[in-house]
């Protein structure tokens, strides 16, 4: 598959260097828009309606804001993607796509290609704040901090219980630390304000850690 | 305190015999109690045969099988769990249930004998309240299938003594087991942070914004995690869900503890999971998965 790369400030999906980056060409009827700042390269793409597809790294935000919406039938041959991360640790290799209910099915069956081409996993979403690990994850670790300051259990008993009894391969609180407690906090946030629930909203030990990560 | 020598299991569904499996091993007197003399049969039948499949994987020397089940015995009588020095209840999740079988067995068991009860969402000061004996009630949740998961969540109750504490905990590890201490808290740890974590998925399929086998392919490809809350909540039961929900839910009124209706519409549809050859996906007779 033949396709574009272009970047407009860090990515967080692709930090560094990889297969998928190595491989692009010059051009071709796939772009990637990479970078904290993908989605103002949009509006002056060229040839925007002729390509196969438009992928968008995203980062909090949802992908019609990029695109504009309409009366719930929007959608084209631009797909939103994000590759997950947690706060410092390097990104895994699931790529969430975020498609709008009228998605072109080439966009994203070239979307689909392009990172399965590249070594990576990909699950689709609808285009919604958190998309699918955040809106899980956030108030999942939330509340395991909000447990930890009430003395539910010790942090490594919490962390043990969930190894042997879901099988998970690290704890929550080993996790957080081991990623950044100040990064979750971010997003805990900005999901917070976007959707409103209680459970996003940040657990005193990550806002303690975002205090101290802006002193 | 007394050492503890025997245990008594009351309640032989798949987690009594799993907590009995546990308890013979280790070694322990073990009685099993239940009502119904049916289901103490089917429950001697599968010990047999998980014991006699550990032989075959050399996991217990074939010597030690006769041993082994020589420490079990079964009775539908209360009183024969007047010989033990520790009751372990798995019978349904109900106070009045469990409260009804530790005031029998409070008046048949002598007064060291530790209750413990193997709920995973109610209160143990509550149980205890009900028991008789509310200093020597504990909690020990053993996880599914007992006789493979070393995972114990062990809690204190309010009134709970050290002294039944520390013992029981003793037995635990005697056992096998790795107890982790809790707060007596709703859910305790495990079903404490899954039971809104599955809820949680169950809400981003009914809201639209991602199928089954994409959130579980996210959470099991972004995290590691072993399974994901679909294919998880299918192996649970749709059923049980709710019940989780509705105890947890009841007890701390957390939205997130609240049940989705989508469960209770998959419920009314015979959709609950693996048992019943669909829920988020669909089984064969073989329990193959489709739809992932």
């Amino acid at each position: 598959m033949h396709y574009q790369v272009m970047i407009n400030g860090v990515s967080r999906s692709f930090p560094g260097a990889h297969r998928l980056l190595a491989e692009a060409t010059t051009d071709g009827d796939v772009v990637v828009l990479l970078g904290a700042r993908a989605g103002k390269l949009l509006p002056s793409l060229a040839r925007r309606d002729e390509r196969r597809a438009i992928l968008v790294e995203l980062g909090t935000e949802c992908l019609g804001v990029h695109t504009g919406e309409h009366r719930g039938a929007e959608g084209s041959n631009v797909i939103g993607f994000a590759r997950f991360r947690l706060g410092d640790a390097e990104p895994s290799d699931l790529v969430e796509l975020v498609v709008q209910p009228n998605a072109a099915p080439a966009a994203l069956a070239g979307a689909q290609a392009l990172f399965e081409g590249a070594g990576l996993h990909t699950a689709l979403c609808h285009d919604a704040p958190g998309r699918i690990l955040d809106r899980l994850l956030r108030p999942f670790f939330n509340a395991t901090l909000r447990r930890l300051d009430e003395g539910l259990a010790t942090a490594d008993d919490m962390d043990l219980t969930l190894k042997l009894g879901l099988g998970y391969p690290e704890g929550t609180i080993a996790l957080l630390e081991r990623t950044g407690l100040a990064p979750h906090a971010e997003i805990s946030q900005t999901l917070h304000e976007a959707l409103g629930d209680p459970g996003f909203l940040p657990a005193r030990r990550a806002q303690v850690a975002k205090a101290r990560a802006h002193r | 305190m007394a050492e503890i020598k025997t245990v008594g299991v009351a309640g032989s569904g798949t987690m009594g015999s799993g907590i009995a499996i546990v308890a013979a091993r280790a070694g322990f007197r073990t009685i099993v109690y239940d009502t119904d003399a049916a289901a103490l049969a089917r429950a001697r039948s599968e010990i047999e045969a998980f014991f006699a499949k550990s032989v075959e994987r050399g996991k217990l020397a074939a010597d030690q099988l006769p041993v082994v089940l020589d420490r079990l015995t079964g009775s539908t009588a209360p009183a024969d769990l007047a010989a033990c020095d520790l009751v372990i209840e798995a019978v349904f999740e109900s106070l009045a249930v469990k409260h009804a079988l530790f005031a029998a067995l409070d008046k048949v068991c002598p007064p060291h004998t530790i209750f413990a009860s193997n709920t995973s969402t109610l209160s143990i000061t509550e149980i205890a309240g009900g028991s008789g004996r509310p200093d020597r009630v504990v909690g020990m949740h053993f996880c599914l299938p007992a006789q493979l998961m070393k995972l114990v969540e062990m809690s204190p109750g309010l009134v709970t003594s050290e002294a039944s504490f520390a013992a029981a905990w003793q037995a635990c590890e005697a056992m096998g087991q790795r107890p982790v201490k809790t707060k007596d808290h709703p859910g305790f740890i495990l079903n404490g942070f899954l039971v809104p974590f599955n809820n949680d998925a169950i809400r981003l399929v009914e809201a639209g914004i991602a199928a089954p086998a994409d959130i579980d392919k996210a959470i099991k490809r972004g995290m590691g995690y072993a399974m994901g809350p679909c294919e998880l909540l299918d192996l649970i039961g749709l059923d049980t869900q709710i019940l989780l929900c509705e105890a947890l839910y009841g007890a701390t009124h957390d939205p997130r503890a609240a049940c989705p209706p989508l469960v209770r519409r998959m419920v009314a549809a015979g959709h609950l999971g693996r048992k019943s050859g669909r829920g988020f996906y669909r089984y064969d007779e073989s329990g193959a998965m489709f739809g992932a």
